[in-house]
């Protein structure tokens, strides 16, 4: 019998919220490193959410926000989707840029930057949930849109709801401290995949 | 103004006029506005997916366009609406993301459109209007009242249908 979404039991959350932990704090050094800035990060959440309930997790569908979406495969399947509100959007690029804009537009070179933080976030992410696990994990390139929330995460949604009307969602925040630079990991591993994830770390 | 009526991912909802029918950040999925023009009952479907027999777990009706419309034609009827009176309009079905893989599961959202307009041609419902496709998101208002849709996005204007 698979592990279903609704058969969780306290100790694989935390297990699954260590997991979002290990992979967002390895992330944010990646990114702190690399704009040479000091970046805290919240306590990973759990979300057992209901398609409903998606988009009111960060801050309204209506929310402008920057999706940078990945797929993951190898032994485990899914995706990682970080969203970043705008204004934090533009921080990031005037880091890594050395500029002083404040424009809420991006041009083609601004949204590679955005896209190579994805990247970097996304490699050291899975890197480190692959090296804790042992299993064989692997991303995509990016993707990234500049839109509303709710149609930003419509996307995972229904590529990884196809077999329920739940999502699960190891979710992190992460801040830098004057200039509030705010964003949100998703890990959204497919049906088949959390019984993997947590076998490989002897919680089943 | 009407009040306002939210209307969910995967979820429907019915009204008699002036009530105003709501969703927010539609992107690959569709909004279905189905209005009566005498009784002006109208109703509003927000569906994710083609077709309920194509997935396991369909016990949702309202995640599909083939269920989703139906149930709320059904809906609509039981509160007092006359099918042939009714007609539709629809927005959404973007694409969000410019994946290079043209597989099916990545063109959703013009699976979820033409699905949409298949299951409207069946039960024999014009659509008269729409705005689909593109890459970004759309907010939308339906006004039972006037059968007037607002579509409203970031960047790339409002405009009513």
């Amino acid at each position: 019998m698979a592990i279903g979404i609704n058969d969780l039991n306290s100790e694989q959350i935390d297990v699954l919220k260590e997991i979002g932990n290990i992979g967002a704090g390895n992330a944010i050094t990646a990114l702190s490193k690399m704009v040479s800035k000091k970046i805290d990060m919240r306590v990973p959440i759990v979300n057992i959410a209901e398609f409903k309930e998606v988009a009111e997790i960060v801050g309204g569908p209506e929310t402008l926000v920057s999706g940078i979406y990945f797929n993951v495969s190898g032994d485990i399947n899914g995706c990682i989707m970080f969203l970043i509100d705008i204004k934090s959007s533009r921080i990031l690029v005037n880091w890594l840029m050395g500029k002083k804009d404040t424009s809420i537009e991006f041009d083609d070179i601004e949204i590679s930057a955005l896209k190579e933080v994805g990247n970097i976030l996304a490699s050291s992410y899975i890197s480190s949930i692959s090296t804790l696990t042992g299993l064989n994990i692997t991303v995509s390139v990016p993707f990234l849109a500049i839109d509303m929330a709710g149609a930003i995460m419509s996307v995972p949604v229904i590529l990884y709801g196809q077999v329920g009307d739940r999502v699960v969602l190891i979710e992190t925040d992460f801040l830098e401290g004057t200039n509030h630079v705010r964003g949100n990991f998703f890990l959204i591993p497919d049906e088949e995949s959390f019984e993997i994830l947590l076998k490989s770390l002897g919680v089943i | 103004m009407g009040e306002i009526i939210k209307v969910g991912m995967a979820d429907m909802n019915c009204v008699y006029p002036p009530k105003i029918l709501v969703t927010l950040g539609l992107g690959s999925c569709v909004g279905v506005c189905l209005h009566d023009r005498e009784s002006k009952i109208s109703g509003m479907v927000h569906i994710m997916l083609p077709y309920s027999h194509q997935i396991k777990n369909n016990s949702n009706l309202a995640k599909f366009a083939d269920t989703g419309i139906n149930k709320l034609l059904d809906s609509m009827i039981k509160m007092g609406a006359v099918k042939h009176k009714i007609v539709s309009k629809i927005a959404g079905g973007a694409q969000m993301f410019n994946f290079n893989d043209s597989s099916d599961i990545m063109r959703i959202g013009a699976r979820n459109v033409q699905a949409v307009k298949e299951t409207l041609k069946q039960l024999n419902i014009p659509l008269i209007a729409e705005d689909t496709g593109g890459n970004y998101g759309r907010t939308i208002e339906f006004s039972s009242e006037s059968g007037m849709l607002l579509v409203k996005t970031i960047g790339h204007g409002s405009k009513w249908i």
